[in-house]
């Protein structure tokens, strides 16, 4: 089955649409809508089950607005016992079911099927419990990940993983993702900031995993479930680590004037014994956008630029960023400038994190992706990608979490020109076929979702891909769980039989 | 029959011939941890100690890559020359269970133990960047990879991380290192009692100090570390690692901050470095050997409670890490004994192993909490979809795995 894909620009369709495959709805669910909409509303309130064309509207797509597709049914329940029930109703009429938490998914992780129901889990946005001794928080999947600062905050904690889209996007995304974000390299991405987590199976069936303690006996299925993309459960409560803020944290930039240079003097620190809390790398043309966007005094001239903050007390953030500037001076740094204040660095923030923002008012529309490399291979990463920019004619800006290799060039395109969307897509693949070549992987944070999963074959073997197939059968039998996505679509052989018969 | 492959090619082929004809296999290392958890009675034996050799160490890239059978001795120099550490602080069980100390890194990762770090810094876990391993058919499959971010598909590294070999034979690993501290200290308090000394780890680990571990030390477990023994009675103990003028702010800051709970003494680099080896290999535990010893975990401020009972229960004797939040205790190696470990561990909603035992006593019982029904069943499910013939390591982790 095709879905309609069209490049999207703030909401609007326009240009050619283009498509998506995905499997072949059931035209067995397709035909008993109604009674599905029926049993569904036996399950939640009125208010919980949206089933009127213009209302799935808003479902139809994520934070990959290229990809459209019109649920059957969207469910919107309030407790695990209702996700339990929905999950038990949707398994017995053989329904696929598409978990979605704000829809801010980079990769399309939540885009619908013709025939599934979208789990909504937005409502599920309580704070349940918070403890400052044993440091830990329990939430509901929909609360959104700043929340969980907003709410411990005033005690001086917080919640570590802050992916750029921390004031939408919601735990339970989070987890099903295993999102990371600027401060990684310190603090670790959401797998490594959780305790235990609440799930329903696909047959409705209400598990705990982990708890509010370290290192559960057995299997590690809060490993395997954090970054499944939706696969083999339904996340619905989360007991995620809170930490004591630092005292205190501040930035400074330092501009060199080529790649190279930076990307050595990115290992100096590193081999130097400093792990700064965020060490983020930008080149000329991300420089460019993001200071016509911020006025953060950006340095113009410079070819690449880095992002360093450390955290501690007033005198040892004049300590750590002595020892790092000594450093950046053994590589000709163009320019060298330490914020003063908090508003300086929350200056020299702003422009970092509105990048794909920035990107965004300098061409009409671009694609944000996401491969990581051995951080030793940037200097050469960079170049191919500029020739191969060069090559296909599109602008291309990048932004780098220098510390752990986790690469974001920006392609520029316009979505008006099918050719133009073609070229991007095309170029954006061949990204990350390099990032794999060089020993590096597909996606660092934004999951594959539909966008990445026809290249897992670039990544993995046909043995390996079925290994995982094989993981994901034993949690989900039928595949009913967020089909389509991850994986390349030939399904396993126990499937193929039944699929084509119905 | 014992094969010690040279390689992972050779060892797929020793695990397809098992496979074919599904004889059950001991997956093993150098078996220093052979007497955890339920013994494999397996007509084949297969050890990847044979399998060594570091293939990749990019210290400023924060990554090595190591053959299983390498020994975790080996690797740490090689860190140690670049300044670099493991970052969960692999215990050396030896002394306590009775095996010489040649742990290879395979092992470490196949039972996904961890130090006194773990309650700042994470498990091994955490820190497993990717795998090569051959599972139950005897197929050889790579998860995760080399780079530190990185969620291109289902994460088996965790899931094979502390899978006790029962899922597939890990044949290398690539782990995140960070470097090593210039300096390290710790802050000890003598004579709380368990509540308060939990409290005052409480304090410490919430305070922005980054304090690295903290620990409870029983009266009896601080007599047996000399260098916290002058102390007299229990100490509370809490590390820092860092560089030179930050330990020195921070361990002051802390003991100012902790002072409602009593004087801190501070012990220096060295006194850090021997007090928390100890602490990281349960030394205070490691006598008497006919004595069983489990490992519980628990919510920190559950820890002090979860002692007092199975002290009161069968005099257990213990000392508490991870804030609070492992309880090591020790005490007969009996059936009633074990029984009760389960129980008050069941009722502070934690999770426990029972970590040394006589063969008699790991073959007859389960040792880690049965999982609910709905669970058990994909457990199954999924072992088989590595194993199908359930030939690797059969009955190690569960009677039914």
């Amino acid at each position: 089955m095709h879905g309609t894909m069209q490049p999207v620009q703030n909401g609007q369709p326009k240009g050619k649409p283009a498509v998506i495959a995905q499997h072949e709805p059931k035209p067995g669910v397709i035909a008993r809508r109604e009674a599905i909409l029926a049993g569904l509303r036996r399950i939640l309130p009125e208010t919980g089950v949206i089933g009127e064309e213009l209302r799935l509207k808003p479902y139809e797509t994520d934070g990959l607005a290229a990809y459209r597709q019109p649920p059957l049914a969207v469910a919107l329940p309030e407790t695990t016992e209702q996700v339990a029930a929905v999950m038990a109703f949707c398994h017995q009429e053989g329904v696929r079911v598409v978990p979605r938490g704000a829809g801010t998914s980079l990769s399309g992780g939540a885009l619908p099927m013709a025939d599934s129901v979208v789990l909504g889990l937005m409502r599920m946005n309580r704070i349940l419990e918070i403890d400052y001794a044993d440091r830990l928080a329990v939430v509901q999947a929909g609360v959104t990940n700043i929340g969980i600062t907003n709410a411990v905050q005033s005690n001086g904690f917080f919640y570590a993983p802050d992916p750029s889209s921390q004031l939408a996007c919601m735990i339970g995304g989070n987890v099903m993702m295993n999102s990371g974000g600027a401060h990684c390299l310190r603090y670790g991405v959401t797998a490594n900031n959780l305790l235990g987590l609440k799930i329903v199976t696909v047959e409705g069936e209400i598990l705990e995993i982990g708890g509010s303690y370290c290192d559960t006996a057995g299997y590690d299925w809060l490993g395997l479930i954090t970054g499944s993309e939706g696969q083999l459960a339904i996340v619905t409560e989360v007991t995620v680590r809170i930490l004591r803020s630092p005292e205190g944290q501040r930035a400074m930039l330092a501009a060199f004037d080529g790649i190279e240079i930076a990307g050595a003097c990115v290992d100096a620190i590193i081999s130097s014994g400093i792990i700064p809390v965020a060490l983020e790398f930008m080149d000329k043309p991300c420089i460019h956008a993001c200071e016509a966007f911020a006025h953060a005094g950006y340095p113009m001239d410079a070819e690449a630029m880095l992002i360093i903050e450390v955290e501690g007390s007033v005198a040892e953030q004049d300590d750590l960023l002595g020892r790092i500037k000594d450093i950046c001076r053994k590589f000709n740094p163009l320019s060298l400038k330490v914020s003063s204040s908090a508003e300086e660095s929350l200056a020299i923030w702003k422009g970092r994190k509105g990048a794909f923002g920035a990107v965004g008012r300098i061409s009409p529309d671009y694609l944000c992706m996401d491969g990581t490399i051995p951080t030793s291979r940037l200097p050469e990463v960079l170049r191919r990608i500029g020739e191969m920019s060069r090559a296909c004619g599109l602008g291309v800006a990048n932004v780098f979490h220098a510390g752990d290799g986790n690469l974001h060039p920006l392609i520029m395109f316009d979505a008006n020109d099918p050719a133009s969307f073609h070229a991007a897509e095309t170029f954006g693949a061949d990204i990350l076929k390099l990032c794999v070549e060089v020993g590096g992987c597909l996606t660092g944070e934004h999951g594959v979702g539909v966008e990445k999963r026809d290249l897992m074959n670039v990544q993995f073997t046909e043995t390996e891909l079925d290994q995982q197939r094989r993981i994901k059968s034993a949690f989900d039998p039928e595949w009913l769980l967020n089909p389509s996505k991850v994986f390349p679509l030939k399904l396993p052989a126990h499937l193929t039989a039944p699929m084509a018969a119905e | 029959m014992l094969a010690a492959p040279a390689d992972e090619s050779a060892l797929a082929a020793d695990i397809a011939d098992a496979h074919a004809a599904g004889d059950p296999v001991w997956v093993c290392g150098r078996e220093t941890k052979a007497s955890l958890l339920r013994p494999v009675q397996a007509a084949r034996t297969v050890s990847t100690r044979d399998i060594t050799g570091v293939t990749l160490y990019s210290p400023s890239e924060l990554i090595f890559s190591a053959r299983a059978g390498t020994p975790v001795s080996e690797i740490e120099t090689m860190l140690a020359e670049q300044g670099q550490h493991m970052i969960a602080e692999p215990p050396d069980f030896s002394a306590l269970l009775g095996s010489d100390s040649t742990q290879t890194i395979g092992g470490v990762v196949a039972t996904n133990l961890s130090g006194p770090r773990r309650i700042a810094w994470g498990a091994t876990r955490d820190h497993i960047m990717g795998v090569r391993a051959v599972n139950g058919t005897g197929e050889v499959i790579r998860a995760g990879g080399r780079v530190l971010k990185n969620v291109t598909g289902l994460d088996v590294c965790k899931l094979l991380t502390g899978s006790h070999g029962t899922l597939a034979v890990m044949t290398e690993v690539t782990l995140k290192v960070l470097p090593a501290p210039e300096r390290r200290a710790t802050l000890a308090i003598g004579g709380l009692d368990p509540v308060k000394g939990v409290a005052a780890l409480a304090a410490a680990l919430g305070s922005p100090y980054a304090v690295s571990a903290a620990a409870y030390l029983p009266a009896a477990a601080a007599a047996r570390l000399p260098v916290v023994a002058w102390l007299g009675g229990p100490v509370t103990i809490m590390r820092i690692e860092d560089f030179a003028p930050s330990v020195v702010y921070r361990t002051d800051r802390l003991r100012c901050d902790l002072a409602a709970f009593g004087t801190g003494e501070i012990l220096d680099d060295g006194a850090t470095r021997s007090l928390w080896s100890a602490v990281r290999d349960a030394a205070p535990l490691a006598a008497a050997q006919e004595h069983a010893v489990w490992r519980i975990s628990v919510r920190p401020s559950a820890g002090p409670g979860v002692a007092n009972a199975l002290e009161q229960a069968f005099g257990a004797r213990w000392f508490l890490d991870w804030g609070g939040g492992l309880v090591w205790v020790a005490g007969p190696a009996t059936a009633a004994a074990h029984a009760e470990v389960c129980r008050v561990s069941r009722e502070a909603h934690g999770s426990w192993m029972l970590f040394r035992g006589p063969e008699s006593m790991r073959a007859s019982t389960e040792l880690i909490p049965a999982e609910a029904a709905p669970l058990a069943r994909i457990s199954q499910r999924v072992k088989a979809a590595f194993d199908p013939k359930g030939i690797l390591n059969p009955g190690r982790m569960r009677a039914v795995l």
